[in-house]
């Protein structure tokens, strides 16, 4: 079975600093993997090698089998991966309905076409709701997102990354910076939404990690120690020494 | 020949250096404010006006003082007031606030001074010739140009380098945010900064009217070559500005003294060409006519292949 | 906004009304001065429009827009001049469209390396590319015609229907023609996949690359649009003057573009329609009363730059809610006291500035010049006195006022009770 996601020793240097050192990883399709890992040992610095915002220095990184390593991020979303970011990164200015909209535009081979009238897209029309209901933000159809709540924010996040159907997930500490309450809503959301993709997640949150996922992999200094199911993870003592170190330093 | 070129050469450095302080003045600021001041010529402009009016009243010597201190003053009230309200806006409204401010500076100076040429003369003092060569002979007050560009950027150089205020605008070059974390009030350091920046430009000015004309359209003669200039050198380093400005102060000068013409390459290297196709404004023009465009053509082409200029570290 | 929530047939109306209107007004403003003037109009429309095409819609400054809009005209003059006559002579109606395919296909060769970079960049390398065309018009002098620039004649073009467009009339119908046609496309073009990505673009050209849009892909297509829609203006313009000179593709036009799309508000559709409208008018008619109309227009955008950023048009929707809500009434009075106020202040800063050009401009001697209808001395300090007072007094009121004018807008846009809080 071609995994979804595979990373070959894939190295990062941003100057003299090595962030990523030699990672070995692989997604398979249909399931849910979490990324965890102390500050700073390169999380995010690794979604944005695989979604190309960075070069690599050295490694490969495949999509479904095929070497993106190379591509552009737009060619990459294309090819059906897509992300969401932990700092919110969404079109301020336009409605949530039409945010979503520019995610399915694409998907549905619309292209650069400027003999279409979107708001007579029947497709897209149809596609926008349904990605609008499923984050629970139909009230707030036409608010201009930059006035959005936070978690509202959150939740128009990862519905872009989803709007385009894509089916490999990347998201971002999605439930950064919310409560509780916030919290258990967005992770039954992401259950809902990712059902049947495959979903990266990276993650401080131990609660959501264990809620959610089926793997998880552990990336400290820029190296991944332990990949495996939750509750191996749970009592691998290389992981625990990792995060809340050993008596002896 | 030999006489030619020296002169060109030396030509070629007075405008260089001129260049050189106008585009300081813009290096500090955009590297400091990230804002490409699109009205610094203008304020080189106001500098040649001021001096024009005080040398009436009170000589050249008091003027080429008083001038450049002008032009600071009006420099940092306009940071204060204008462009630190467009700031939140986004680089691109800074911009076009810059852009609009040398319109109305353009204008301002044409409705108080009129539009016709000023005759802003060189002092009596300056008005010799400091040696002949051959046939041509140069003037002394190109050499006090000189003595004035070079003078600055000593005094430039030594400031930013040797004292703690120069240390904090270099800082604060690179890393603005994190000087204003330090306890540095950042506001009164741009507003400094700008008020520096405009200063040299008027400077430049004062020293530029009586050799380059004092007229309502000198701004925009030099204002497109100083963004070249700072461009190419690279946007936010003075030692690219300096690099730059001499280069091409001199490629210019050259240049226009050259009536070399691509038919003249085509017969030197046995090519006939005929002078009624098409193309015939192509094949007859100089060098000296294509001496305007070629500072715009390499702007385009530096842009294109290296945005971040010879000696940049950052595109924006 | 609300005209694209409107049900079709409002918004058909709504163009009808815009037609009438056109075919209207050469009867109820018949003087040659008027038509010339909304023939200026006209091109004017096209032209500002086609520059918020990148700059409202795609978040690109260029510096260089006119580049466009006078290689269109040049390249429609040269299709006049050498095919008239002959078997592929055009058809007067039909030169925009030559103008408007010369627009886009130099906006093709340009933005081919200018849309690789956004932001300042893109804005310096515009600034490179109008001032090489500019400098090119005196070297190129078969293309550009060196100072006398070129020239055409329009009766010369084909002849459809007996109309030989010899006539100012004849060529605002078909200016008005275009505008309406142009104006139509572009709003098509607004709302395709492609016009709405470049908004998308312009918020978050990393997000619009997430979604699977090339950012740079879609500046270059908005970049070859908005040349397009310049090439017509020009080749309008070629019609309408029957002359291009290089000043057709220099800075100086290309700022003026900018001036007129920035006042009119750059974010919203109409805007620019609306600034090219005042510019256009108020270039035309402040130049016979005064010489120095552009600074009044330079105070203008700066004052719209630093205090109402949104423009005219913006200023006009932010009064929307309170007229949705029944209450613009209120405002009556605060605007009332603010207008009056602030007519004192202009009236005051106008004059002092005239009086300064006055008496820097005049001759030797003469002291007397004609302001505001009356005959004044500039020597005698009463004119002055007069002004200064104006100015002063009319600004310091203004700040007790313009507050007041604030909160009235506050309490009708938000409600009594609301604002209140």
């Amino acid at each position: 079975m071609t995994p979804a996601l595979e990373l070959r020793d894939v190295y990062k240097r941003f100057g003299r600093t090595e962030i990523i050192r030699g990672v070995n990883l692989e997604i398979e399709a249909g399931l849910r993997h979490a990324i965890i890992g102390p500050n700073g040992a390169g999380k995010s610095t690794l979604f944005n090698l695989i979604t190309a915002k960075y070069p690599v220095t050295s490694g490969r990184i495949r999509l479904k089998g095929e070497d993106i390593t190379r591509l552009h991020p737009f060619q990459i979303n294309r090819r059906g991966l897509s992300r969401s970011f932990q700092v919110t990164n969404i079109f301020p200015r336009l409605s949530v309905f039409e945010n979503l909209r520019c995610g399915v535009l694409w998907s549905l081979g619309y292209r650069y076409s400027c003999w279409h009238f979107v708001n007579g897209l029947r497709d897209v029309h149809e596609r926008t709701e349904a990605v609008l209901e499923q984050i629970h933000l139909t009230v707030r159809r036409d608010v201009p997102a930059g006035v959005l709540s936070y978690a509202e924010q959150r939740a128009l996040e990862v519905g872009i990354a989803l709007a385009g159907s894509p089916d490999v997930v990347l998201l971002d500490e999605p439930t950064s910076g919310m409560s509780r309450s916030e919290t258990e809503q967005a992770v039954a959301l992401i259950r809902r939404v990712t059902a049947g993709k495959t979903l990266v997640i990276v993650e401080h949150d131990m609660g959501v990690v264990f809620d959610l996922a089926d793997r998880i992999a552990v990336l400290v200094y820029g190296e991944i120690i332990a990949n495996d199911t939750p509750e191996k993870i749970r009592s691998s003592a290389a992981v625990q020494e990792a995060y809340l170190g050993t008596a002896q330093h | 020949m030999f006489e030619l070129v020296f002169f060109s050469l030396l030509n070629g450095l007075v405008f260089g250096m001129l260049l050189f302080m106008l585009s300081s003045g813009l290096t500090l600021i955009f590297g400091m404010m990230g804002v490409l001041n699109f009205a610094h010529a203008a304020f080189y402009m106001l500098g040649a006006y001021f001096a024009y009016t005080l040398t009436g009243y009170l000589g050249f010597w008091p003027a080429l003082v008083i001038a450049p201190l002008l032009v600071g003053v009006v420099g940092a009230l306009v940071e204060r007031h204008g462009l630190r309200r467009v700031h939140r806006f986004g680089h691109v409204a800074e911009l076009i606030f810059t852009f609009g401010l040398a319109v109305l500076i353009e204008e301002i100076v044409q409705a108080v001074w009129g539009r016709a040429a000023k005759s802003y003369e060189v002092p009596e003092l300056l008005d010799f010739p400091l040696f002949r060569l051959f046939s041509t002979s140069f003037p002394a007050f190109k050499a006090f140009m000189l003595l004035v560009s070079v003078g600055i950027f000593v005094l430039l150089f030594l400031v930013l380098t040797r004292t703690r205020a120069g240390l904090i605008i270099q800082a604060s070059l690179t890393h603005p945010s994190m000087v204003g974390m330090l306890g540095h009030n950042v506001p009164r350091v741009f507003m400094a900064v700008f008020g520096l920046g405009s200063a040299l430009a008027g400077l430049a000015g004062v020293i530029a009217g009586p050799v380059l004309g004092t007229f309502p359209g000198m701004a925009q003669v030099l204002g497109s070559i100083v963004f070249v200039v700072v461009v190419i050198g690279g946007l936010g380093s003075l030692t690219g500005a300096f690099v730059a400005s001499l280069l091409i102060g001199i490629l210019q000068t050259f240049a226009v003294a050259l009536n070399y013409t691509l038919t003249d390459l085509a017969t030197a290297l046995g090519i006939g060409l005929s002078a009624q196709s098409a193309f015939a404004d192509l094949w007859t023009v100089t060098i000296a006519q294509i001496a305007p465009i070629m500072p715009y053509l390499l702007l385009i082409l530096v842009l294109i292949v290296r945005p971040m200029g010879l000696f940049g570290t950052r595109e924006t | 906004m609300s005209i694209v929530a409107a049900p079709a047939a409002r918004r058909w109306g709504l163009c009808l009304a815009v037609v009438v209107v056109l075919v209207a007004l050469p009867h109820l403003f018949g003087s040659p001065i008027a038509i010339a003037v909304m023939n200026k109009m006209g091109i004017a429309i096209i032209f500002a429009l086609s520059y918020n095409m990148m700059l409202g819609q795609g978040g690109m400054l260029s510096f260089g827009h006119a580049v466009y809009f006078g290689l269109g005209g040049f390249i429609a003059m040269h299709a006049l001049n050498r095919l008239a006559g002959g078997p592929w002579a055009p058809p007067v109606p039909l030169l925009p469209l030559v103008g408007g395919l010369a627009g886009l296909g130099f906006g093709a060769l340009f933005g081919s390396f200018s849309t690789t970079r956004a932001g300042t960049v893109f804005a310096m390398i515009s600034l490179g590319i109008v001032e090489l065309v500019a400098s090119s018009s005196l070297i190129l002098k078969g293309f550009f015609g060196g100072e006398e620039g070129i020239s055409g004649n329009r009766t010369k073009g084909l002849v459809l229907w007996g109309i030989r467009f010899a006539s100012d009339v004849q060529v605002y119908y078909l200016i008005a023609f275009w505008t309406v046609v142009a104006t139509g496309l572009m709003y098509a073009f607004s709302r395709t996949p492609v016009g709405r990505m470049a908004n998308a673009v312009r918020d978050n050209p990393e997000r619009a690359e997430f979604v699977g849009y090339s950012q740079r892909w879609v500046r270059f297509v908005s970049f070859c649009a908005a040349g397009f829609f310049a090439g017509i203006a020009g080749g309008l313009f070629a019609v309408n003057y029957e002359i291009l000179t290089e000043e057709a593709v220099g800075l100086a036009r290309s700022g003026n573009v900018l001036l007129m799309t920035y006042i009119g508000g750059i974010g919203y559709f109409g805007g620019p329609i609306i600034g090219a409208v005042i510019f256009t008018f108020l270039e035309s008619m402040l130049s016979d009363y005064t010489p120095i109309w552009l600074l009044y227009l330079g105070i203008l955008f700066l004052a719209t730059v630093l205090f109402v950023p949104t423009g005219f048009a913006g200023v006009l929707m932010m009064h929307e809610p309170a007229r949705r809500a029944g209450r613009l009434h209120r405002l009556a009075l605060p605007y009332l006291a603010a207008a009056v106020v602030g007519l004192c202040a202009a009236v005051g800063i106008i004059g002092l500035l005239e009086m300064v050009h006055f008496w820097s401009a005049a001759a030797v001697g003469r002291t007397r010049m004609r302001l505001f209808w009356t005959m004044l001395d500039i020597k005698s300090v009463a004119p002055w006195l007069v002004f200064g007072v104006l100015a002063v007094g009319g600004a310091l009121a203004l700040r007790r006022v313009a507050p007041r004018a604030a909160a009235a807008w506050n309490e009708a846009t938000y409600g009594r009770e609301d604002a209140a809080r």
